[in-house]
């Protein structure tokens, strides 16, 4: 084992321990345990909002991914990644102050709360549902995987206790801590995952003798890798555009995302985050994929995209700074985990046995169920990340896209159009996730875009039109909806 | 019968949203132009601002850094507090 890594590792991994516990102080006194355990109370303010919003988004791919793309394609891919500034902003103004109103007036804690107040619809709480559990429970094995193999690497340990002791560190803050521990953590991983990202880049600007040395180098490799276009001339700007609705405007989306649009206390507190979220977003960004081309010219001729950053870190900087930087990677792919966990366990406590099963039980049983679903889920995702079966790893290729492609037009136009209804959200959500692995599996270069482009108009064009052509179906009850949401008391 | 109003929040809600996807336009013309404005050129053309080309600086660096000020702006003179909770009248 290297130590001289694995000792600021060690060190990060205790520490959150510490301030997951420290939440907990929470949640014994919270009044209302649901929206206490899965809302963190909806009372968080500023950076806790930005930095629970910019943790989650940032995955394994944001540190290790994404820079190693980067490396092979040149600066056009950090153009392509830089797509992703929007992200900090967009999601809390789009969502925004109608969000936090309405899940307040209709007491929302989950985003199908949201869902069924406002389609009253069984079909849709199901088959959202269905499609969080599904497709966050596959990506959150994916990341639960990356998140052994990191700690494989660069701790020498085996894949299987590697594993074993990501599982436990996630774990014991997520469950007895809920919401505020995950928002808590996040802060401080997200803090880590910025000084990581400077830390870094500085490094290896220093490393390939400053920046207009690196380019020249570059420059004599390939030319193309400091042109918009990749090293191979592949990314047209069609293309490149299109990661706007997959990792830009489309993460509005996001369930796990959407869900911390409920959270924050004021206004105050989402204007704060709107400031902050872009700034550490656009910066993480920047920096890690910038690295990442950065890094070709002080390590040439790395073949696995995956080991540029891991091999870079080890290189350049003495060990106590590596393990700094390498604990970037961990936070991001703990912070997204936590986020997962608890929403799919809100999803099978809270939007289906509470709902549809027994809607009567005790506070007390409530509080039981939940911490121990949220600890069986933990423990099945840890099982089958033991040997992860196909089906699990060909689910969270869907993932991502998948979840967009459902929600986004349920959510946005739910909240900003009143004629849409429950049949336009219900095929909506079944087209755009239909079409998406369609076309994913048949067409995947149509058009020359990402794939998940035409699922996400198509599925507005049939939430339109469907809504349009049912409104005349149930007027009483769409009455009843459209009062509850738009309307209040003189 | 009770009467109702529209809430007079959503006023403010829907100028803000809309706000929100003016700022993303002018964030994806900023990092287009740019980007594919100054990088077009044979690269023998580019020239180079702090080391880096100058289609990338314009269009990830300085035009991120714009953009940051835009939403700072934007936040302060043009979103407006609203209280969240439910107004007993």
């Amino acid at each position: 084992m290297n130590w001289g890594v694995a000792i600021p590792l060690i060190i990060f991994l205790c520490s959150l321990f510490f301030f997951g516990i420290y939440a907990t102080k929470y949640l014994k006194h919270g009044p209302d345990f649901l929206q206490e355990y899965f809302l963190g109370g909806r009372n968080l303010g500023g950076l806790l909002l930005a930095m629970t919003m910019v943790a989650t988004y940032g995955s394994a791919s944001s540190f290790i991914g994404g820079p190693g793309i980067a490396y092979n394609m040149g600066l056009g891919w950090v153009l392509l990644s830089m797509s992703q500034v929007v992200t900090g902003y967009f999601t809390l103004a789009i969502l925004g102050k109608k969000f936090a109103i309405i899940s307040r007036k209709t007491k929302a804690v989950t985003l199908n709360d949201f869902l069924r107040e406002r389609y009253q619809s069984k079909w849709v709480v199901i088959l959202s549902s269905i499609c969080i559990v599904v497709f966050l429970f596959a990506s959150m094995s994916a990341q639960w995987i990356g998140g052994g193999r990191l700690l494989e690497s660069f701790m020498g340990l085996s894949y299987q206790s590697a594993l074993l002791i990501f599982t436990l560190s996630v774990l014991i803050f997520v469950v007895i801590g809920g919401f505020r521990a995950v928002a808590i953590t996040d802060t401080v991983l997200g803090m880590i995952m910025l000084i990581g990202t400077i830390i870094i880049l500085v490094g290896t600007i220093i490393a390939g003798g400053g920046v207009p040395n690196i380019m020249e180098k570059l420059t004599a490799e390939n030319p193309n890798l400091i042109t918009p276009f990749g090293a191979d001339g592949s990314l047209t700007p069609l293309y490149v555009s299109s990661f706007w609705i997959l990792v830009g405007v489309g993460v509005v989306g996001l369930p796990q995302i959407a869900v911390r649009a409920m959270s924050y206390k004021n206004s105050k507190a989402m204007h704060t985050a709107m400031i902050i979220g872009t700034l550490v977003t656009g910066a993480i960004m920047l920096g890690m994929h910038l690295t990442g081309v950065f890094a070709r010219a002080v390590l040439p001729g790395i073949e696995v995209g995956d080991t540029v950053m891991p091999q870079l870190t080890l290189t350049i900087l003495p060990s106590w700074l590596a393990g700094i930087v390498l604990a970037a990677p961990i936070a991001a792919v703990i912070s997204t985990v936590n986020a997962l966990l608890l929403l799919v366990s809100s999803s099978l406590v809270k939007d289906i046995y509470i709902n549809y099963i027994n809607n009567n039980a005790t506070d007390q049983f409530i509080k039981r169920l939940t911490l121990s679903v949220t600890a069986i889920i933990g423990i099945l995702v840890y099982i089958v990340s033991i040997e992860p079966p196909d089906l699990l790893i060909w689910l969270n290729l869907f993932a991502f896209g998948g979840l967009e492609a459902a929600f986004i037009w349920p959510i946005i136009m739910g909240l900003y159009w009143k004629k849409g209804n429950a049949y336009g959200a219900l095929a909506s959500m079944i087209a755009g996730v239909g079409s998406y692995i369609i076309i994913d599996r048949l067409f995947p270069d149509l058009l020359g875009m990402h794939p998940v482009v035409v699922p996400v108009f198509l599925s507005f064009i049939i939430y339109v039109v469907v809504s349009l052509f049912t409104q005349y179906k149930n007027p009483t009850q769409q009455q009843q909806i459209i009062e509850k949401f738009w309307y209040v008391s003189k | 019968m009770e009467q109702k109003k529209l809430d007079p929040r959503y006023k403010v809600a829907n100028r803000e949203a809309l706000i929100g996807v003016g700022i993303a336009l002018v964030n994806f013309f900023i990092w287009y132009s740019f980007a594919y404005g100054l990088g077009s050129k044979p690269v023998e053309e580019y020239q180079f601002i702090l080391g880096l080309p100058s289609w990338f600086f314009y269009s990830c660096v300085l035009g991120f850094l714009m953009i940051t000020v835009i939403v700072w702006l934007v936040v302060k003179f043009l979103f407006s507090d609203v209280p969240f909770e439910e107004e007993e009248q």
